[in-house]
């Protein structure tokens, strides 16, 4: 029986508002130990939440280099861009840290003059979708400047964007637009999946003198991982293995490598051990830590949160047949989201989206 | 109107004279097919780049456009570069990746056009932010045509560049064409920033083959922007004399009349300045002759360098893609 029957107009809106802070808490606010990684903190064992590993990049860079500033609509405001920007206001000014106009193409254009004039740009924006709005002054304008002029200036800017999942955010809420900016010379694209390396590979991109877009996931935001106070750099171009096997290769993106692992945890029940490579940077692309696994275990998996036409998952597939064709012992498997616009009931947002399950199955298939 | 030194006033003349002439000698070999690169020349448009270029200093910035060897000459760009550029050539001002469309004068602060229309809009007022946080006292002027009028950025920029009070002036060269579009089948009416309050957006009007009134109107746009007072917005009505693009005969027929074209000749910006001066006793034919001999020469000395200069190596091609 729809509640409109059972309840009147209020109480069905105080239902519905309490049901969605429920809601908002089991999918986004829950904080997740991020799994036992075999990675790169050796001596500090402090936890630091996801957002708080961003938000300590951002400040140590500021506070040692004047050139860098940021700006996008909600960077000042109580949330600060899901507590990446929180507070930073405050610490270093409204010159430094300032909210500004939706006019994406503009602000844009804007930030790519400023890191022309001399700074270093952090421009935020919340979802992906927005950059459509300026996609001529990334792919036109700053993916070109140094080339069009033979060198003659660069442009040291950080534009980065988080995409949204979940909540019925639907189709313009939670696209995953890594392969188009994928397919355009002149950005690097940078894909963080752990606390680490949030830190770690913003403070890189802010080290770095040219357009790098960090293209993060909501979900990565419900992790908390082991993150060291000193200042340190990921670097930009390569790849990290984030658990060993012999039988199956996984390449997984973002939140995904996090599923990638469990669903690599859960298929060792049956005896197969897949290798979980997280490439961390999309473009530069670490070829060699995928191509070398593959050789080792001539099974392959690609797994991407974006479509999978034209996308990230197609781009290593084909760079795995062009170049490590002779270790392949099977057919390579692709997991994407479809190609479709993103639904918003809750039912269809299940069936739309891939995960550990769909990255298990692929294992006990291949490895069949 | 401002009272200018006879020097300032030769200067003015010889900066249109020299980029008049520059486009001329593009044309005239442009048909033997070496430069290939598709130009948009700026005759009949000379007094925009050189009344408004004369105001600025070295460190102060200019942003340009597709049609912009005026205002790369005007900022005092080298010429060799330029030419060798059309050219293709390794000594090119974009070490001939740009072509006539990017060009690029770091040293001048001229920091690349694009050719995207409106596209260097926000890039420039970008650079006016930069120059405001970092306390700076040069300016950012930005050169851009009725086409790029028609484009929204124009309103986002402008927006922004009130809102923050940022050193930029905004200087729009409406010669009445894009392409083979007129502005009447384009534009509702005036442009609406006319519109706005003064002590927001300083606006205003000239005659934009009048060198005299660009140069007054923008003197008064630096100074308010480099007393932190904010931008202004400065209409300069020209016309193209000559095709979108590539040389006179190149021209399509058929979208303009040639009483068009023959009216607005009648009005050039170098002949009706030359003749100006001559009239008021600030110059001498003999002057005047020795201004064309030195810019002839210096136009055979470009066009000599641009030829002997290597093409740019075939193993250089995935150079400057990042600074690294």
């Amino acid at each position: 029986m729809p509640c409109g029957r059972l309840f009147p107009h209020r109480i069905r809106f105080l239902f519905i508002f309490l049901m969605s802070k429920n809601m908002l808490r089991s999918e986004t606010k829950q904080n997740i130990i991020e799994p036992s990684f075999n990675n790169e903190v050796k001596e500090d064992k402090r936890v630091l939440a996801y957002h708080e590993a961003i938000r300590e990049a951002l400040q140590l860079a500021m506070s040692q280099d004047r050139r860098i500033f940021i700006m996008g609509q909600g960077v000042d405001d109580p949330d600060g861009m899901f507590g990446a920007t929180k507070n930073l206001h405050l610490q270093f000014g409204r010159e430094r840290v300032f909210d500004t106009p939706l006019s994406e193409g503009a602000l844009t254009g804007i930030s790519v003059g400023a890191a022309l004039a001399g700074m270093h740009p952090v421009y935020f924006h919340n979802r992906p979708d927005f950059l459509l709005l300026a996609m001529d002054q990334l792919v036109n304008h700053a993916a070109k400047w140094s080339y069009m002029f033979g060198g003659a200036k660069n442009v040291p800017l950080v534009v980065w964007a988080c995409i949204g999942r979940g909540w019925g955010s639907a189709a313009q809420h939670s696209q995953a637009l890594q392969g188009l900016f994928l397919h355009v010379p002149g950005l690097k694209l940078v894909m963080p999946s752990t606390c680490y390396d949030a830190k770690g590979l913003m403070l890189a991109a802010l080290a770095d003198q040219n357009p790098v877009l960090i293209m993060d996931h909501r979900y990565n935001f419900n992790n908390k991982g082991l993150v060291p106070p000193k200042p340190y750099t990921v670097p930009i171009g390569k790849g990290v293995i984030r658990r060993k096997g012999r039988d199956v290769t996984i390449v997984a993106v973002s939140h995904l490598v996090t599923e990638a692992f469990h669903a690599a945890q859960e298929a060792a029940a049956y005896g197969i051990e897949a290798e979980v490579i997280d490439p961390r940077t999309l473009k530069p692309l670490d070829e060699e830590i995928i191509l070398d696994s593959v050789a080792k275990t001539g099974r392959l998996i690609i797994a991407d949160c974006g479509w999978k036409t034209g996308g990230f998952t197609a781009e290593i597939g084909a760079m795995v047949a062009e170049r490590g064709f002779n270790h392949l012992k099977a057919p390579i498997k692709r997991i994407a989201c479809p190609d479709l616009p993103m639904p918003a009931a809750y039912n269809l947002e299940q069936a739309y989206y891939i995960g550990k399950n769909d990255i298990k199955n692929a294992i006990l298939e291949l490895a069949r | 109107m401002m009272k200018l030194s006879p020097k300032v006033l030769h200067n003015l003349l010889f900066e249109m004279m020299r980029i008049r002439q520059v486009q001329l000698a593009i044309e005239s070999r442009y048909l033997e097919n070496e430069m290939r690169t598709p130009v948009h020349l700026c005759i009949g448009q000379e007094a925009v780049a050189v009344g408004v270029c004369a105001n600025l200093k070295n460190n102060d910035y200019i942003n340009s456009t597709h049609r912009g060897h005026g205002h790369y000459l005007a900022k005092g760009g080298s010429l060799r570069a330029l030419i060798a550029e059309l050219y293709g050539r390794e000594s090119g001002c974009s070490k001939g990746r740009g072509g006539s469309m990017h060009l690029v004068d770091a040293k001048v602060g001229h920091y690349g056009s694009s050719s995207i229309v409106g596209g260097g809009i926000p890039v420039g007022t970008g650079m006016g932010l930069a120059i405001k946080m970092q306390k700076k006292k040069n300016i950012s002027v930005i050169f851009f045509g009725d086409g790029a009028a028609d484009e929204g950025v124009l309103y986002e920029s402008i927006n922004f560049a009130v809102l923050k009070k940022l050193p930029v002036i905004f200087i729009l060269e409406n010669n009445q064409y894009s392409v083979c579009s007129h502005i009447s089948a384009r534009q509702a009416g005036e442009n609406i920033f006319h519109a706005m309050p003064a002590k927001l957006l300083m606006t205003k009007i000239v005659n934009g083959n009048d060198v005299r009134q660009v140069y007054d109107g923008v003197n008064n746009a630096v100074i308010r922007a480099r007393t932190g007072r904010g931008p202004s917005f400065i209409e300069c009505r020209t016309y193209r004399i000559r095709g979108h693009a590539g040389c006179e005969t190149q021209d399509v027929a058929g979208y303009r009349t040639v009483g068009e074209i023959d009216s607005w000749k009648e009005l050039c910006p170098v002949a009706s300045f030359q003749k100006k001066l001559l009239k008021n006793k600030i110059i001498t034919p003999n002057e005047i002759n020795k201004m064309e001999r030195k810019i002839e020469n210096q136009i055979k000395d470009a066009f000599d360098f641009a030829l002997r200069s290597p093409l740019p190596a075939p193993d250089t091609l995935p150079l400057y893609l990042f600074n690294e």
